[in-house]
């Protein structure tokens, strides 16, 4: 009788393939639940310390004895260098994304979308050591110095004194490295809209300008702005660039109140502050305090623009195939 | 189809006066282009400034010899520093590539289930963390445990910034080999395990290529997680354990000296780096997009990469 081998090998390797690709996935479930636990345990110190008013506190003092921290400055740092950074890249990465998707030319779209994609690619430290030597000083004399002459005495926006280290400087430079990210989201977000929406505004006689806010800002304004949201979750997160811009003071003294000032945020104040900290020692909970507060910030904003961008995208590409 | 209200809201705009429309037009076109300008201005000025203060310091002891004494006249190299990079990168692959590509094959082969979307979106959720908030969370777990900085905390680090690159990557260049590739790999009675090794994967070659060398090229340039991990060495890398150097590091650290050697180093090592990232980048778009490659395309459409 003939025998037909159908399958070779122990009908186990299958299954115990499957369980380490499951294994696999599963690790990154572990990670973020490692991230919350080891984030958590690592910074208990300090709230049983200060507890609430490690929120809202501003003192931070590190001295033996007197030790007293409170992160309410860093947040707010965080928070208008951030702001300010959307303020001028969010108009920007619109502008670039609608040249990419409605007026470009066909011959210059895929070399500048590389353009725009290069500037993510440069490495953070990279646009703080050019901040650092190049920008700042440009800032200083073109902006900073006759702002704060012509100002300086009735805004409190513009006093301070004007040293190119603070935050206008650091949210420029942040502006410039979240540019990428909004605009390559939202071009792709432009060119998901069906071409018959803009042919109708056009057989109505619309100019280009018309036929982008009646047809495509519309439809695709929910997938712009999970754009920006995800290009603010950058722009909190940022470190080294932002270490190297902003000045860093600590304490009360970092509370933004001026463009002209040096402040901190909280990614850079761990940056910043690790290397004195003792290991074992209330300031280092105090850092990994303000690293647990950094991802719960982040990890509300990816969420929300990952349903919205999400959404959109999947929903654009069936409107797209049908 | 055009509703009603959209109708009136054409009719009432080309009652407008068709020369101040035009007008407008050309306004917001010089607006927009404008951005396009503004945007590419600071790509070349730093590269331009990279380029010109970087050449002036390569030597060749500048890439092989360590650091000289902080302020003192032989300012040294960055030898340590290219030493760590590569060997991080090394160890960071070796950590991330098997995981994320076993878990991409996850995700496109077994994950078209709640479990499978609940990891794919905190695959996401991860891919945008903060790397600080990484570098912070593999101190606490290893650095703390383990009592010294060490290039496996570094490794690590670097490794969770890979994984999600890899693995969306891996997914999404699996799913676009036919099925038919995997039913003929069934057909002919091989296991669903080798349809996937040998079929579906080398039909997804190019498509993992480009994942993993866009995540080296993410990673070499990561600083903030390197600060907790790995805190930066003037020597070269003698034993397992123990603080070494890294190329972004090193910049951040040179960048805080007052010295004009220093700042000299600073733009040099800027160039090392710069030229590795751009590299990787640069060819991997030009090959991929020369070749008219899906994948690449894909994954852009996707905002991975960037």
């Amino acid at each position: 009788m003939m025998t037909i081998k159908m399958k070779k090998g122990s009908p186990h390797i299958d299954k115990i393939f499957k369980y380490i690709a499951i294994g696999a996935g599963t690790y990154v479930v572990a990670l973020v639940v490692m991230l919350v636990v080891n984030l958590s345990t690592g910074s208990v110190q300090v709230w049983q310390h200060e507890g609430i008013g490690f929120l809202t506190g501003s003192d931070w003092n590190s001295v033996e004895g007197r030790e007293s921290y409170g992160a309410f400055p860093y947040i707010m740092g965080t928070l208008v260098n951030a702001g300010i950074a959307m303020l001028i890249s969010v108009p920007l990465s619109f502008g670039i994304a609608m040249f990419l998707s409605e007026l470009s030319p066909k011959l210059l779209r895929t070399p500048l979308a590389m353009v725009v994609e290069l500037l993510a690619a440069v490495p953070s430290v990279i646009y703080g050591l050019w901040g650092l030597y190049v920008f700042r000083t440009y800032i200083q004399d073109w902006i900073e110095v006759p702002l704060h002459n012509l100002f300086g005495d009735q805004s409190i926006i513009f006093a301070g004194t004007p040293f190119g280290l603070d935050i206008l400087t650091a949210s420029i430079v942040l502006a410039i490295m979240i540019v990428p990210t909004i605009a390559s989201i939202s071009r792709e977000i432009m060119i998901a809209v069906p071409n018959s929406q803009r042919e109708a505004a056009y057989m109505l006689g619309a100019t280009k300008w018309e036929a982008f806010r009646l047809a495509v800002l519309p439809y695709s304004k929910s997938g712009l702005i999970g754009a920006v949201i995800l290009g603010l979750g950058r722009a909190v997160g940022e470190t080294m660039a932002v270490t190297m811009l902003i000045g860093n003071t600590t304490g009360a003294a970092a509370i933004p109140t001026s463009l002209f000032q040096p402040s901190q945020t909280m990614a850079s104040i761990m940056a910043n502050e690790f290397a004195e900290a003792s290991q074992g020692g209330l300031h280092l909970a105090a850092l990994v305090g303000i690293g647990l507060i950094l991802f719960i910030i982040a990890f509300l904003i990816n969420v929300i623009a990952h349903f919205l961008v999400a959404k959109v995208v999947k929903s654009h590409e069936g409107a797209v195939l049908a | 189809m055009i509703t009603t209200e959209q109708r009136a809201e054409f009719r009432k705009h080309f009652r407008y006066n068709i020369g101040r429309r035009l007008v407008l037009d050309k306004i917001v076109k010089g607006i927009v282009f404008t951005c396009v300008v503004v945007a590419i201005v600071p790509l070349i000025a730093i590269l331009v400034n990279v380029f010109s203060n970087g050449a002036a310091a390569l030597t060749w002891d500048f890439l092989t010899q360590i650091p000289g004494a902080v302020g003192s006249d032989t300012p040294g190299g960055i030898g340590p520093a290219i030493q760590g990079t590569v060997v991080l990168i090394g160890l960071s692959s070796l950590i991330g590539v098997p995981i994320g590509v076993m878990g991409g094959i996850f995700l496109s082969e077994y994950g078209n289930n709640r479990y499978g979307r609940m990891i794919r979106f905190l695959n996401d959720v991860i891919a945008e963390f903060p790397t600080i908030v990484i570098g912070v969370f593999a101190f606490v777990l290893i650095v703390l445990t383990i009592g010294n900085f060490s290039m496996w905390a570094g490794s690590f680090a670097l490794s969770i910034i890979m994984l999600p690159i890899v693995m969306r990557t891996t997914e999404e260049s699996l799913k676009l080999v036919p099925v038919t590739y995997r039913e003929a790999g069934y057909a002919l009675g091989v296991r669903k395990w080798r349809v996937i090794f040998t079929i579906v994967l080398s039909g997804a070659r190019s498509g993992l290529v480009t994942g993993i060398l866009l995540a080296v090229a993410r990673i070499a340039g990561e600083t903030a997680p390197l600060v907790f991990t790995i805190l930066g060495s003037s020597q070269f890398i003698s034993g397992l354990d123990g603080p070494i150097d890294a190329l972004p590091l090193r910049i951040w650290r040179l960048s805080s000296l007052p010295y004009d050697s220093a700042v000299t180093q600073g733009w040099g090592a800027a160039f090392v780096l710069i030229i590795m990232v751009l590299t990787i980048n640069i060819g991997v778009r030009y090959i991929f997009l020369r070749n008219k490659e899906k994948t690449f395309i894909k994954f852009r459409k996707q905002g991975m990469v960037s």
